[in-house]
Formats: structure tokens, C-alpha cells, sequence
């Protein structure tokens, strides 16, 4: 169970070398904007193709160079919420939602979708379009469209860096929730430090494109191997100010 | 009004319908096609298609000729199979209105299709949906405002056609004689009140319709 990454990719002169394996737990890709982050959450979504490497997830490979093997993204399973969210403004959140059921059986799908509708809150919700909703309720759905099919990974693409603070803070603690109900590996990008240092199981610090530092958060915010890491992680005194309002596993 | 009018009018409007439907139908694959994929000879298609923009409408109506008529390398096989000659038929006059409206199609769709956020479709892609449910789902849906657009425009234009379907329809009276080509056989016999007539029921009907298209896309987005 988990996902292993061992990728290459070479595009616009950039260069990124990407290699880790996580479990079944939430781990932080962070790193400034344009380390590698997004585009290695790409190349795991098969949305772009690495020239070499190979991703597998439970066990399966999605990817492999070697082996000549590249499973399109319908086909991968992998749950993605996207920076912007990417809710399809013309489908009614129940359309939304009822659009990542693809492949669920018939005669569970209205349950599935009713049970996505109870567990992120959706009530009464269901016949509105995303411009009708507010910026918390679109990413409860952009969850629950990524989640109505049991993925077997979940992707996130810095999905609370637009939010204000108040209810990214809330979005946080239900996306340790959701880390809590499904028990599949989740991959979670941002440039938050705080997020960073609160949220993951495993860290994983991303500079010019390469791997610099995987570790627990302690681990890394306590022995920064590189310089670059060092630089991330100097905002770590805020923690002390974060933890209370966030009341998130402090250690 | 007389039996002749009617049978114009009648005809312009059977003759912008079926180019349109036609118009519709192929310019949306063609936008598509040249706005999502990239393949050799993609440029040129999109010059191909364009050319009758930019082209007096004569020359188009030259090339179909070429194309269509009896001794036509298209139109040659026609014949031979069937005996038959698109030339100087009503079905002339609609091809000719097809081939001039298209580029309009094209142009405004493909800007319609290009202006749809690729994270909408990667999105699609990862909930599982192939290419062509996302096409018909997503991109197509979120582009129908340029879709319409194009189709007003290619039926404004279908209606309004002259040039192309003088060379390969001619001006047959109760045949091919559009109301464009009415128009100017009447203004040339010197018949002003019947063709000023004609000129206001023309201008009243594009009028109508054009309003009637801002108020449905109103309506509808």
C-alpha cells in the first residue's frame, strides 16, 4: 500500500528529479513556487509524461519507462483538486459531483453521492451552481468530486491558497479528517510553511526541481539538511502563535 | 406578393437552413480539431478553410466549379455513377452558401474552444472521462456561446450569399434564384417596386433573426 515516485522530466529547460515513497498517510510537497511541486503532481496524475521512471501506487505501475507502460489519466483512479478547484461552472453541485462517480455502479451511486453530500455538508446545496456557492462549500465539493469514486490517491494542488485565513484553517482540519476516513495516500502541494509544519505525516522539501529533504516535520524543521531547507523553514518560530488557533497535533 | 417572391424567400431560407445544419456540424469538428490537437498539416487546414473569407466570393464559386461540376474531379465520379450534376440545383446554392459561412463557424468557435480553461478539462480527464465525453460534456458546453455566435453568423451570411452561388447555381427563375439573386435580376430588369420589396422583406427577416438570436442567448446564458 502507498505510492512510489522515481521520475525525471525535462521541460522549458527545467529539470526535475523527483524520488520518494510514501504509505497510506498525508504527505506535504513544499517548496517555493517553481521547485517542482505542481509539476511532479502533474506527472503523477499522468496529466504530462515523464521521459523516464516509474510511478506505481498498491502496488501497481502506472508508469514505467522500462517497461513501456503509461495508463492515461482516465484511467489512473487518482483523485485531484486542482489550485482553482476546476468545478465545472455549467453542472449543478450534485452534477459535479455525480461527474467523479464515473465507473461506481449504478445502484450505489445515489447512495454514494448521498453519503458524499452528509459527510462534507452539502445539504441543500445540491441544485446550485458553483458561482452560487461560497469559496468553502466550492472546495468541499471539489473534495467530493475527487472522492465520490474511492480513488486510490488523493492529489492536491495547493487548494487553499486562495482562501482567507479563517476558513483555510477550517479546511485544513477537514482535510485531516477526510486523511483520517480514507485510508489512501494523499499528496498535498503548498508554499504554506504553516501547513507545512502542521498538516503531514511525512515532508518532503522540494528546491530547483530536486528532493532536498524528507522527513517528519520535526525532523526537518529542527535539522534543515541544506541551506534552501534552512531558508523554508526559518518562519518556524510562528509556531508557537499557529498552534492554539489551529489546535492541530502540536509536538 | 407574388408566386416568384414567395418561391425565393422560400428558397434563401430552405438554402441558409441546410448550410447552417451543415455548417454547424462540420465546423465544430474542424475548431475543435485545430483548436485541441496538434498534427502535420494543421496550418494549412486552417488557411484551407479560411480562404473563402478573405476570397471574392467568384473565385470560391470558380473552385467549386472545378470541383463540382459535370467534368469536376469530384463532381466527374458524381456523374458518372449517377448521371446526375449538383450544378445549377438548389443543393448548388446551399454548398455554395456551406463553403462561404464556414469559416465563420470555425473562426468563432475555435476562439470559443481555445478560451476553455485547460484545468477544466484535465479535471474531466482525471475523474475519468475519456476525450470525447469531455469534449461533448465540457468543452463543448462551456464554448456554446461562440458556437451560436458562429451559427448566427453563418446563417447571416448563407442567407446573404450571392457571388459563389451566381457561378455554380446561376440565376435560374423558379430554380436557384435566392433572394440576393432575385434581386439583382429585378434591379437589372428595371422592376424597382418588386425588387425594393424584396430588399425590405430581406433586411426585415436578417433584422428579426438577428434579434431573435440576442434574445435567446440572453436567455439561455
Amino acid at each position: 500500500m502507498g505510492l512510489t515516485v522515481d521520475i525525471q522530466k525535462r521541460v522549458n529547460g527545467f529539470s526535475l528529479v523527483s524520488s520518494w515513497e510514501i504509505g497510506n498517510e498525508l504527505a506535504v510537497l513544499f517548496g517555493y513556487s517553481g521547485a517542482g511541486k505542481s509539476l511532479t503532481l502533474q506527472l503523477i496524475a499522468g496529466l504530462m509524461k515523464p521521459d523516464s521512471g516509474v510511478i506505481t501506487a498498491n502496488g501497481k505501475a502506472y508508469f514505467d519507462s522500462g517497461q513501456d507502460i503509461n495508463i492515461p489519466p482516465q484511467h489512473r483512479s487518482f483523485g485531484y483538486v486542482f489550485q482553482d478547484l476546476a468545478l465545472f461552472p455549467h453542472m449543478t453541485v450534485k452534477h459535479n459531483i455525480l461527474y467523479g462517480a464515473k465507473g461506481v455502479a449504478k445502484d450505489v451511486r445515489m447512495e454514494r453521492f448521498s453519503g458524499m453530500i452528509e459527510s462534507f455538508r452539502l445539504h441543500g446545496l445540491e441544485n446550485k451552481l458553483p458561482a452560487e456557492i461560497s469559496g468553502g462549500q466550492k472546495q468541499r465539493v471539489a473534495f467530493a468530486r475527487a472522492l465520490v469514486r474511492r480513488p486510490d490517491v488523493l492529489l492536491l494542488d495547493e487548494p487553499f491558497s486562495a482562501l482567507d485565513n479563517p476558513l483555510r484553517v477550517e479546511m485544513r482540519a477537514f482535510l485531516l479528517q477526510v486523511r483520517k476516513d480514507f485510508d489512501i495516500p494523499v499528496v498535498l502541494v503548498t508554499h504554506d510553511v504553516v501547513e507545512a509544519y502542521t498538516m503531514p505525516d511525512t515532508l518532503i522539501v522540494y528546491a530547483n526541481g530536486r528532493v532536498v529533504q524528507k522527513g517528519t516535520p520535526p525532523e526537518v524543521f529542527n535539522s534543515p539538511l541544506t541551506q534552501e531547507v534552512e531558508e523554508l523553514v526559518l518562519t518556524r518560530d510562528h509556531r508557537v502563535d499557529i498552534h492554539p488557533s489551529i489546535g492541530l497535533r502540536p509536538f | 406578393m407574388d408566386a416568384s417572391t414567395l418561391f425565393s424567400i422560400k428558397l434563401s431560407l430552405q438554402v441558409a437552413v441546410v448550410a447552417t445544419i451543415f455548417v454547424i456540424l462540420l465546423g465544430v469538428a474542424v475548431a475543435y480539431l485545430l483548436a485541441r490537437k496538434n498534427f502535420f498539416g494543421k496550418e494549412a487546414l486552417d488557411v484551407l478553410f479560411t480562404l473563402p473569407l478573405v476570397l471574392p466570393p467568384t473565385v470560391t464559386g470558380y473552385y467549386l466549379i472545378v470541383a463540382f461540376g459535370r467534368n469536376g474531379f469530384i463532381g466527374r465520379h458524381i456523374y458518372e455513377l449517377t448521371g446526375w450534376s449538383i450544378m445549377f440545383t438548389w443543393y448548388a446554392a446551399a454548398l455554395a452558401s456551406f463553403v462561404v459561412a464556414l469559416p465563420l463557424m470555425i473562426k468563432t468557435s475555435r476562439a470559443a474552444i481555445e478560451s476553455v480553461d485547460h484545468d477544466l478539462i484535465n479535471a474531466s480527464y482525471t475523474l475519468g472521462h475519456t476525450e470525447l465525453e469531455t469534449a461533448v460534456k465540457v468543452v463543448l458546453p462551456l464554448s456554446k456561446r461562440g458556437i451560436l455566435a458562429g451559427a448566427v453568423l453563418s446563417f447571416a451570411r448563407a442567407l446573404g450569399e450571392f457571388g459563389a452561388t451566381l457561378m455554380i447555381a446561376g440565376n435560374i427563375p423558379g430554380k436557384t434564384d435566392t433572394m440576393p439573386l432575385a434581386i439583382y435580376s429585378l434591379a437589372g430588369s428595371g422592376d424597382w417596386e418588386k425588387a425594393s420589396g424584396m430588399v425590405v422583406i430581406l433586411t426585415l427577416m436578417a433584422g428579426l433573426f438577428l434579434y431573435a438570436a440576442n434574445r435567446c442567448s440572453r436567455r439561455l446564458f
